[in-house]
């Protein structure tokens, strides 16, 4: 089937409502008005109410609830609006979820999907282009996951749901339907904890992620060099291992992702090269990502993301060091 | 032109024509701190054979208690949150549960585990600071203890959707301190509740204290329990330190949890400190904890049982000689509990990631963990 992102997610949520009556969605507006970007549009009517819910406008309640849900057996697919509303459910996420197996031993499990749409670029209000990704990437216990595209969008929501712990699903808002491609009709997963090698090359590593990842293919086409670029899809658990043998290779690395520099997903990349591939360096690791401030109103995004002039002149400044 | 508060007031009734709400709390009590029962209040389901079992929890959850307290201050147990004198509120309600129902805690229903199964071993190497202890939970139908505060009860949401969606014929029973009603996620959790209409109770256990700020300083509401009325539901009032009345309170609201929650502020007192980290006195004054000491729990429903000839000293020095006994194996067993590092590592998720991994093996290879070596 042709699918964009949107579409895509929409077809991994009806394959796992379908196939497990454990599934649960719930969130806001995502029964009757299929959710605010129509990821969940068709599916009310197909499941009824008692398993696609539209709840009460209340983040933390959604979220908690979920977690219960998820002790007694079955297994929610929770939806926050936008995830610069998520930090409502900041503590449920990050002191309960992410902790509930440890603090009993794995007595206790939370198969638990919390999906949340992330990041700018498409003209919104405030609070509504956030890249809260290095928040929970933080906490140990939660599986972070960030696709870029329809295909790993589907397999990705799958494989979480096929898996018994709380995982953060974020989905960039500027991918829903940028593009088509075509994806499987019925069941795969794509493996959580695996980046992808989207294009091999040999002068330069590119770790990206999210609404970052047609940006710099974009660019490495255009400049016709030989880079070599990763997409996490999975930020956390890192895919060390891919980011570390991809930068022995070329033994240049530069880390591209929307989310604020400091102390981000970049910097926690490049200690791990620093700490283990160092002395396979030729020039120093580089990141390009969006200013340390908050997100800026609409009109002034443009100065603020990441584009392909940024990375472009990145580019050409880590080859000529 | 400005209206007073109390004029504007007067305008808003002298012109009100139509009320849209209005609903009320009771409050009640069966046994009063003399021991004496209200008959009327009485439910048949509540005999003398039970109230002999109520007064036992309370005695153990008590003993237990005053034993953690004594090894927290020879440092063998880490910071603890003690139940005592709300031993009514606990083994009250969590007596009245079925053994299908599910117990969804704060930090301190101790009593509520013991009634429930908990085993004394797993209180007492929690309280040691192991995870471990936590680990039988799942079999007892309860989740393990919450420290931050009201999160627990959109826990109880969840499961309480679990059960009517999966017919379980299971309820949820949670609850929270006085303090935990000014949190935003004890309204999330009401709201929810009654607009799911699930099959869940909410006890308030209002022990009149969250650390040094009493009641009056959460709230300029007269009651806890009206706080259901918001949420679309009922809420009552009890004397939470009247095991009778407890117990009925409960026992009705589960009866009738398939039409929706119910919410009970059961009030009692916090007769000792919020923790073995703090000083009571510096906040309250003797003459208060003396005047609740008056309604003790358990010197009421003793004095009921000896009246009635069912209790006397030589049965007290029987049951105290066995709780200690129990006790004391209990807490020399989980002394004995030898902690394997790997474990921190290995139940974080349901698989190992590479990197997570890494950080165990230099853990290990490093003997960080040999105790004592910090």
């Amino acid at each position: 089937m042709m699918a964009n992102m949107n579409s895509a997610i929409n077809s991994a949520l009806n394959i796992v409502m379908r196939d497990d009556e454990k599934a649960i969605i719930l969130g806001e507006d995502v029964g009757k008005d299929g959710g605010v970007f129509r990821v969940t549009e068709g599916l009310l009517a197909k499941y009824g109410e008692q398993r696609v819910i539209d709840t009460p406008l209340s983040e933390a309640g959604i979220v908690g609830t979920s977690i219960g849900m998820a002790l007694s057996g079955l297994h929610p697919v929770a939806e926050i609006q936008f995830a610069g509303f998520m930090y409502l459910a900041f503590d449920q996420l990050v002191s309960h979820a992410a902790r509930y197996r440890s603090r009993t031993r794995s007595t206790w499990k939370v198969p638990m999907v919390v999906r949340t749409p992330v990041s700018g670029g498409v003209r919104t209000l405030e609070h509504h282009a956030e890249s809260p990704e290095a928040y929970y990437a933080h906490s140990g216990g939660l599986i972070i996951l960030e696709p870029s595209n329809p295909y790993d969008a589907k397999g990705l929501l799958i494989k979480a749901m096929h898996m018994e712990d709380p995982v953060l699903f974020l989905e960039p808002t500027r991918l829903y339907r940028l593009f088509r491609q075509e994806i499987p009709e019925g069941s795969y997963e794509v493996p959580i904890g695996k980046a992808n090698i989207i294009r091999e090359g040999t002068d330069l590593t590119i770790v990206t992620y999210g609404t970052m990842v047609p940006i710099v293919n974009n660019v490495v086409s255009k400049k016709g060099i030989n880079a070599e670029i990763i997409d996490l899809r999975t930020i956390n658990p890192l895919d060390e291992k891919t980011i570390l043998q991809s930068v022995e290779k070329t033994g240049r690395v530069m880390i591209v992702h929307e989310a604020e520099l400091s102390f981000g997903v970049g910097a926690e990349i490049a200690a791990r090269i620093s700490e283990k591939a160092l002395f396979k360096l030729n020039a120093p690791i580089m990141r390009v990502a969006s200013p340390s401030l908050p997100y800026p109103f609409p009109s002034y995004e443009q100065f603020y993301l990441p584009n392909e002039r940024k990375v472009s002149e990145a580019i050409d400044k880590i080859m000529s060091s | 032109m400005y209206l007073t508060k109390k004029l504007q007031l007067k305008i808003i009734e002298d012109i009100m024509i139509k009320k849209v709400y209005e609903d009320s709390v009771n409050y009640f009590q069966v046994m009063d701190e003399n021991g004496v029962i209200d008959k009327s209040q009485m439910s048949n389901y509540i005999d003398d054979s039970k109230i002999t079992e109520m007064y036992k929890w309370m005695s153990l959850t008590r003993a237990a208690d005053s034993k953690v307290i004594s090894l927290q201050r020879q440092g063998r147990a880490v910071t603890y949150g003690p139940s005592v004198g709300e031993e009514a509120t606990q083994v009250g309600s969590a007596m009245a549960m079925a053994p299908k129902d599910i117990l969804v805690p704060n930090f301190r229903q101790h009593g509520s585990y013991f009634v429930r199964g908990l085993p004394l071993y797993n209180f007492f190497l929690y309280w040691k600071g192991y995870e471990e202890g936590m680990d039988g939970t799942k079999a007892i139908n309860a989740t393990p203890y919450t420290v931050p505060v009201a999160t627990q009860l959109l826990h109880a949401v969840g499961l309480a959707f679990g059960q009517k969606y999966l017919k379980t014929d299971a309820n949820v029973l949670t609850y929270v301190g006085d303090g935990g009603t000014s949190e935003g996620n004890f309204y999330e959790a009401l709201n929810f509740a009654g607009e799911l209409k699930l099959p869940i109770v909410f006890i308030i256990e209002n022990n009149q204290w969250a650390i040094s700020t009493p009641v009056s300083k959460q709230t300029a509401a007269s009651t806890l329990a009206q706080k259901a009325i918001a949420a679309g539901f009922k809420g009552v009032q009890v004397d939470g330190n009247d095991p009778l009345a407890v117990f009925k309170a409960t026992h009705d609201a589960l009866e009738n949890a398939d039409e929706g929650p119910m919410l009970i502020e059961s009030i009692t007192y916090r007769l000792s400190f919020h923790t073995t980290s703090d000083d009571p006195t510096k906040y309250r004054t003797e003459a208060e904890v003396d005047e609740w000491l008056k309604k003790d729990p358990l010197k009421r429903v003793r004095t009921y049982l000896e009246k009635k000839g069912l209790w006397n000293e030589s049965r007290q020095e029987v049951m105290d000689a066995e709780n200690a006994k129990r006790i004391n194996e209990a807490v020399e067993k989980s002394e004995q509990f030898k902690p394997n590092p790997k474990t921190i590592f290995e139940n974080i998720y349901s698989f190992m990631p590479d990197t997570l991994k890494d950080e165990e093996d230099a853990a290990i290879n490093s003997g960080f963990w040999q105790q004592g070596s910090y």
